[in-house]
């Protein structure tokens, strides 16, 4: 029952991006179209599976005063085996996402996960509370994409395109994403006053 | 905001202008232009302003209303807004265009902020930048002059400099003057100069607007146009630069907003100084024929900061 | 090396592919310190800094070390621990000979650490100017300008961005809005105005 919490907190409460307000620059940077965006998804959530769960496991080992330079390490380390599967068995994908598959590493919510849980938690909370961030951060990725790609491209999950809809190619422009993201935002902290949940998460990664 | 007190800048005179009134003089002050388009491009240009205008008005009426608001559609900023995008569009758009203009400029970049006074970027450049990232194959096609309803595309002046048709008026077949009564392809208000100075003069003598921003962002254009001329050094043409795209239009009607731009006369200089710079080298280096709006754009996200430094005097103290 | 190349990638980092405004890199220390006018400045400065000597470490390293042993798949790893250790080692540094200096910038350095504009771009340095597997002539000089104006560019919009949100405080900003959603509407329509720049031509 507690694992099955650890992984939905991820997807409703805790969400990283509409929730706790992590890991922005991939979110938007990705999130042109839905492959992309899954595909980023997915390839955090496999860092994030790597890291919590090797760092869970070693917490014991790992000096408190060099902690950080560790996890570093190790983040930097799944994320490496992570570029090179790509590079080898998707290439479109792997240039499409280009330079944000590397900056996985500096990724907030990677970070903060092996911080804030893995370090203090056992092995298989901490991967249950990895999948369920990596769900919720794919999940967010997608919903953006889905609606800049519908409103930018006309097009749903590049499958179906829309006729008689003249595309807003600024969704799919820098402009675009930041816009979504804003309102998408909005939105989220709407919902929580409507709820009365007046206490909004003043987030961000690194303040 | 009711608890928050917004403090002009001193000295305090009574006037019995208020902002409705100052928003409807100005508008007031666009319609010759208005006129002036129409007569040039025909109905399709009426339609446009209408729609454009009637849609920032409904805008702003149905989100007061949403957010239990003040409905303050009477003031006359909206109308404003709607007649500004209107001027910014070719006359060949279809109508749909001025509708999602118009929303995005009323919902984002003003409401979003709170509404009239607070926002930070002009509403109708923002929605022309909007616009012309989302849909550029409307947005520059221009019709020719006195083409009628079938409409005939056609360049406008600075497309044909950027694309190298022409060198310079005689090849495009134009003359100043009719560069001045508006002969020639461009959007469906910022074309007669005639009309936009006739206004424009009228705003100045009554104190509606002040020389300062205008005046340095157009003698900036010009100045730099002529220096760094495309022929060579001191060889530009001073009087095209001005007259052509929207620079006129830009200078005296929304370099000029009272909310999106400097509070001092210094600064408002400092503001005409910075967009005609960026005009210029949009114009000269960039991939767009025009900076106009872009130029005010950018100089809109600097005004907190030329108002930051560039305070008024304390009233009474010597300097 | 030729001057027009540094003039087209100042532009270009600057206004044209701003690390913030049209990257998306450094979102999260752009939002969390451009609330006041002064720490932007010194956060600007400190990003200046670290982003231009990281450049200047990782392409010594990538041409000297990772290279010549066929180690260029490493660079991930290599890039952020040098950009880690360096950032610290830089911590105290000042800590120890300028203590004014460290007030002012010092609480900012940990934060570039993770702050993805700086490996960025080193990465992008790395994408940029080592086709195949060798260095470009001149590349050390240009991928020190490349992380310096794209450190301008950076500071350019977190300055613009904090004197934005100040005056921000006075409006009426919905509530659903206000904090984060509205930097980013803000952010938005910056960039909207940035893209004037695309396009340019030399």
């Amino acid at each position: 029952m507690k694992l099955i919490r650890e992984f939905t907190k991820g997807i409703t409460i805790d969400n990283p991006t509409f929730g706790l307000v992590l890991g922005l620059c991939p979110t938007l940077a990705v999130s042109t179209s839905v492959v992309n965006a899954v595909g980023m998804g997915l390839a955090a959530t496999f860092v994030l599976l790597g890291s919590n769960t090797i760092i869970s496991s070693l917490r014991r080992f790992i000096p408190e005063r060099i902690r950080l330079p560790a996890f570093i390490v190790i983040i930097a380390t799944f994320v490496t085996i992570s570029e090179m599967i790509l590079k080898a068995y998707f290439p479109a994908l792997d240039k499409a996402l280009g330079i944000f598959v590397p900056l996985i590493v500096v990724n907030c919510i990677i970070l903060a996960r092996a911080e804030a849980f893995a370090s203090k938690n056992p092995v298989l909370p901490s991967v249950f509370d990895a999948l369920g961030m990596g769900a919720g951060f794919t999940l967010a990725l997608t919903s953006i994409a889905f609606i800049r790609e519908l409103l930018g491209s006309g097009s749903i999950a590049g499958l179906i395109t829309l006729k008689r809809f003249e595309p807003v190619t600024m969704f799919i422009l820098a402009p675009g994403a930041l816009l979504t993201l804003g309102l998408l935002i909005g939105l989220t902290n709407l919902l929580r006053i409507r709820k009365g949940k007046l206490a909004l998460k003043k987030g961000g990664c690194c303040k | 905001m009711p608890d928050k007190l917004i403090v002009d800048v001193s000295p305090h005179i009574h006037s019995h202008e208020s902002t409705p009134r100052a928003m409807w003089v100005v508008f007031l002050a666009l319609v010759p232009s208005a006129i002036a388009g129409v007569i040039i491009f025909g109905l399709p240009a009426l339609k446009i302003i209408a729609v454009s205008v009637l849609s920032c008005v409904l805008a702003e009426a149905v989100i007061q209303k949403l957010t239990h608001k003040k409905i303050t559609v009477s003031d006359g900023s909206a109308a404003l807004t709607g007649i500004l995008l209107a001027f910014n569009l070719p006359s060949g758009v279809p109508l749909w265009i001025p509708v999602a203009g118009g929303i995005f400029a009323i919902a984002i970049v003003k409401q979003a902020f709170g509404g009239l006074g607070l926002n930070i970027f002009n509403p109708a450049l923002a929605a022309r930048a909007f616009l012309m990232a989302s849909w550029p194959k409307y947005m520059t096609s221009f019709s020719r002059p006195f083409a009628g309803v079938d409409a005939v595309t056609a360049a406008t002046p600075l497309d044909m400099l950027k694309e190298g048709k022409a060198q310079d008026l005689a090849q495009l077949g134009l003359s100043y003057w009719d560069m001045f009564l508006g002969k020639r392809g461009g959007s469906l208000g910022e074309i007669c100069i005639l009309a936009l100075l006739l206004g424009a003069l009228y705003l100045l003598w009554r104190g509606y607007i002040w020389w300062q921003t205008p005046i340095s962002y157009v003698f900036t254009v010009g100045l730099l146009s002529w220096v760094f001329g495309t022929e060579g050094f001191l060889k530009g043409d001073f009087l095209f630069s001005i007259l052509s795209g929207g620079l006129i239009l830009g200078a005296f009607y929304m370099a000029t907003d009272y909310v999106t731009t400097p509070l001092t006369k210094k600064g408002q200089l400092v503001f005409g100084l910075g967009c005609g710079l960026i005009t210029f080298v949009i114009r000269r280096f960039g991939g767009y024929p025009e900076g106009v709006c872009y130029s005010i754009l950018i100089m809109n996200a600097f005004v907190p900061l030329i108002d930051r430094h560039i305070r008024p005097r304390i009233y009474g103290l010597k300097k | 090396m030729d001057i027009s190349r540094i003039f087209a990638i100042a532009i270009s980092m600057v206004f044209i592919n701003n690390f913030i405004l049209s990257k998306f890199l450094g979102l999260c220390p752009f939002l969390g310190v451009s609330k006041e006018s002064k720490s932007a400045l010194s956060m600007g400065f400190a990003v200046i800094f670290v982003m231009t000597s990281s450049a200047l470490i990782t392409w010594l390293i990538y041409d000297f070390v990772l290279l010549p042993f066929n180690m260029g798949y490493l660079r991930t790893i290599v890039f952020i621990l040098v950009i880690a250790s360096f950032v610290q080692f830089i911590e105290m540094v000042i800590r120890k000979s300028s203590p004014p200096l460290y007030k002012a910038l010092g609480i900012y350095l940990p934060l570039i650490t993770t702050n993805c504009a700086v490996l960025g771009v080193t990465i992008l340095n790395v994408d940029n100017f080592f086709p195949g597997s060798s260095a470009l002539p001149g590349s050390f000089v240009y991928s020190i300008f490349q992380a310096f104006f794209a450190g301008v560019g950076f500071m350019l919009a977190l300055i613009l961005m904090s004197g934005i949100r100040e005056r921000l405080e006075l409006a009426d900003v919905p509530e659903s809005l206000q904090g984060i959603p509205i930097a980013f509407v803000v952010a938005s329509l910056m960039s909207l105005a940035f893209m004037g720049f695309s396009g340019f031509k030399f």
